[in-house]
């Protein structure tokens, strides 16, 4: 059984290609069903980033030519942009797909989950199960070793952390959003995915902020009321299209009265700024601008990067193990028939020595039945691990020839 | 025995605190490093406590040297106790214990040394809950001592601040408020007990006595301006360093009399 890659992804084929190749979960477990049929096993992972089937069949070449001919039926101009890998190199590939080092954002979490739904869709075998539950370990592997997954990559996901490292668990805690426009939308989310509460939209137009509000579960205000909620809120995030600042450090320096010292964020996403920075000098008071915050992505970026090469050096290690097993597989037949073989010398003889064994009690038969196994299992140790070790070094089938070779082992064992 | 089990306790604290600081350059082995070292260090402790107590057949820990001894124990003690998920509050906490533990045995308290003329009762009420508070004050202050590091990172607005995350600054004033609350009474029933002593015995208040009491106040005005000021975050920590300055003080600075 071999293993062959087709598949296309961000780095081969523009976005406009891709979605016409994506599959959901359901199609993808169809075309993997379809690919299984003669007798082998397929698995699909399709993501907004890549469409990838893995096939392990006997016959590699048909296997990949099938895989193609499925893409290509589903989008022709496919094919111009599908790479093939196979054996090693495609597991290698997809160890470092689950563990983000072949995404757009190195390290990015989600992928890892989209490896385990496309395996648990997929048609597996032997082969598959192996490749894909490697490829998951070595994805967490990767997660647990390195900081490449723990620093956000977008600005709206870099102010949820933020608040965090000021609040710690966000659960519960107060979100007073400032503009109702798609920017405070998007960088809510990312505070409601962290258990915060949106508790007040605030927007010129109050229409507007009835809208956000209604979708959250908020109370909507008109701006000019903004600083009699100042009081409660724990995070507020701004993006008006106001020309001037809709919120001073004198307002901001009244409501810190009635917080009694607890800390309060501020993120200011607009261009011009909404919020003065000033704000950031008062005592328990944190302002971050966009400029802040897009610094402190890309510093993480780097971060990720960096990371990145120790993330490497454990997917090639994890790599390595799969190729170790996978090789190994040709010589596995070979060693069963010598184990059998060994073993069914050994039982000849004791039945030969059954008369002298007679006369000997029971654990004195124990004892020497034991001691035959120890000599059999001793002779046989090394021949099996350089078995293995040459399995691993491509020389496998070689050696298991001669092994059969020199022990005449039958052809019908094969 | 004593010594045989002083050297690893030592090495493994050292060790921890050098992997703490690893541990802050890259997380990851020198971090769980420094845990096993402190866990190891911990137990070598532990038993040469033991092996101490066994000797005198009592409470070993009265002179100045030996209740440092037990300090320090306390101190990794309470520190193992809230370690999970503040890894790098190891990197305030070991080093000061592998200091104090060298200092401790140059003054002879991690040998076996003569028995005390007080009871073991109130050696244990007095010595034992007085150092009890002194090492959640200890704790206290260091968790303070990172909050202050971590509100400054967030005010010069550290690019680093999301790549090497540390807890955040409402947690750790709560977690150091609620350790004073924990070590305050502690702290308050050892006084009472000592200077019931010392009254009932007709002796005078010496400087350690006079700098406890002056300790008491300051981690009591530190619960009391949290509650009736809102002295949080910033200003509460700035106390409580105040107040772990007086423990260092009495534990190293004053004249060793008090523990004869």
């Amino acid at each position: 059984m071999r293993l062959v890659l087709v598949g296309t992804s961000h780095h081969h084929a523009p976005v406009e290609l891709r979605e016409r190749v994506a599959l959901d979960r359901e199609r993808g477990a169809e075309l993997a069903a379809r690919l299984a049929a003669a007798g082998g096993e397929a698995v699909c992972l399709s993501t907004c980033n890549r469409t990838e089937l893995y096939v392990a069949a006997a016959d590699v070449d048909a296997a990949e030519q099938a895989a193609v001919a499925a893409l290509a039926e589903i989008e022709p101009e496919v094919e111009r942009a599908l790479y093939r890998l196979r054996d090693h190199a495609a597991a290698l590939h997809l160890f470092r797909v689950a563990a983000g080092l072949d995404s757009l954002i190195p390290g990015e979490g989600e992928i890892l989950g989209q490896v385990r739904t496309a395996y648990d869709a997929g048609t597996t075998g032997m082969l598959l199960d192996r490749v894909f539950r490697q490829a998951l370990h070595a994805g967490r592997k990767v997660r647990a070793q390195t900081a490449i997954g723990e620093s956000p990559a977008s600005v709206s996901s870099a102010a949820a952390a933020l608040a965090e490292q000021v609040f710690g668990d966000l659960d519960g805690r107060s979100i007073l959003l400032v503009g109702a426009g798609k920017i405070s939308e998007q960088a809510a989310r990312n505070l409601l995915n962290r258990h915060a509460r949106i508790a007040f939209v605030a927007n010129r137009t109050i229409d507007h902020a009835q809208d956000l509000a209604q979708r959250f579960g908020a109370e909507p205000l008109p701006l000019d009321r903004l600083e009699d909620q100042l009081a409660s809120a724990d995070v507020v995030v701004s993006s008006t299209s106001s020309p001037g600042f809709v919120l001073d450090a004198a307002t901001v320096a009244r409501a810190l009265h009635a917080r009694r010292g607890r800390q309060l964020l501020l993120i200011d996403l607009a261009v011009p700024r909404d919020l003065d920075p000033a704000i950031h000098d008062l005592d328990g008071c944190y302002l971050y601008d966009i400029d802040d915050l897009e610094a402190i992505v890309s510093e993480t970026l780097a971060g990720r990067r960096g990371e990145a090469e120790r993330a490497e050096a454990i997917v090639a290690a994890e790599s390595e193990k799969f190729h170790e097993w996978h090789a190994s597989l040709d010589v596995v037949p070979a060693i069963a028939s010598l184990r059998a073989h060994a073993e069914e010398i050994r039982e000849a003889e004791l039945r030969k020595a059954e008369g002298t064994l007679g006369r000997l009690d029971e654990s004195q038969r124990r004892a020497v039945e034991s001691m035959t196994a120890q000599i059999v299992n001793k002779l046989l140790h090394l021949p099996i691990v350089r078995m293995k070790q040459a399995a691993a070094a491509a020389d496998g089938v070689i050696y298991a020839e001669a092994v059969r070779h020199l022990f005449g082992l039958g052809e019908d064992e094969r | 025995m004593a010594e045989l089990l002083f050297w690893p306790a030592l090495l493994c604290y050292g060790e921890a605190a050098v992997g703490y600081l690893g541990d802050m350059r890259r997380p990851g082995a020198s971090g769980r490093a420094a845990i096993w070292g402190v866990r190891l260090g911990w137990l070598a402790q532990t038993a040469l406590l033991g092996v101490q107590a066994a000797r005198v057949d009592g409470f070993p820990w009265s002179t100045w040297a030996g209740s440092l001894n037990l300090f320090v124990w306390f101190v990794v003690t309470v520190y193992l106790g809230v370690r999970r998920p503040y890894r790098l509050l190891g990197l305030a906490v070991m080093p000061l214990a592998a200091i104090l533990l060298v200092v401790a045995r140059a003054g002879g308290g991690t040998g076996v040394g003569a028995r005390s003329h007080y009871s073991n009762l109130f050696l244990v009420l007095h010595v034992g809950l007085v150092l009890v508070a002194f090492a959640g004050f200890t704790l206290a202050a260091a968790l303070s001592a990172f909050y202050l590091w971590q509100e400054r990172r967030l005010k010069r607005r550290a690019v680093t601040i999301l790549r090497r995350p540390a807890p955040s600054l409402a947690t750790l004033d709560r977690l150091a408020s609620r350790t004073v609350l924990v070590s305050l009474p502690a702290l308050t029933l050892g006084l009472a007990v000592g200077l019931v002593r010392l009254l009932s015995e007709g002796e005078r208040v010496d400087a350690v006595v006079a700098a406890t009491a002056v300790t008491w106040f300051v981690w009591a005005a530190y619960l009391v301006l949290r509650a009736a000021r809102g002295w949080t975050g910033r200003r509460a920590a700035y106390v409580a360093l105040a107040g772990f300055a007086l423990v260092i003080v009495i534990r190293l600075a004053l004249p060793a009399a008090h523990f004869a």
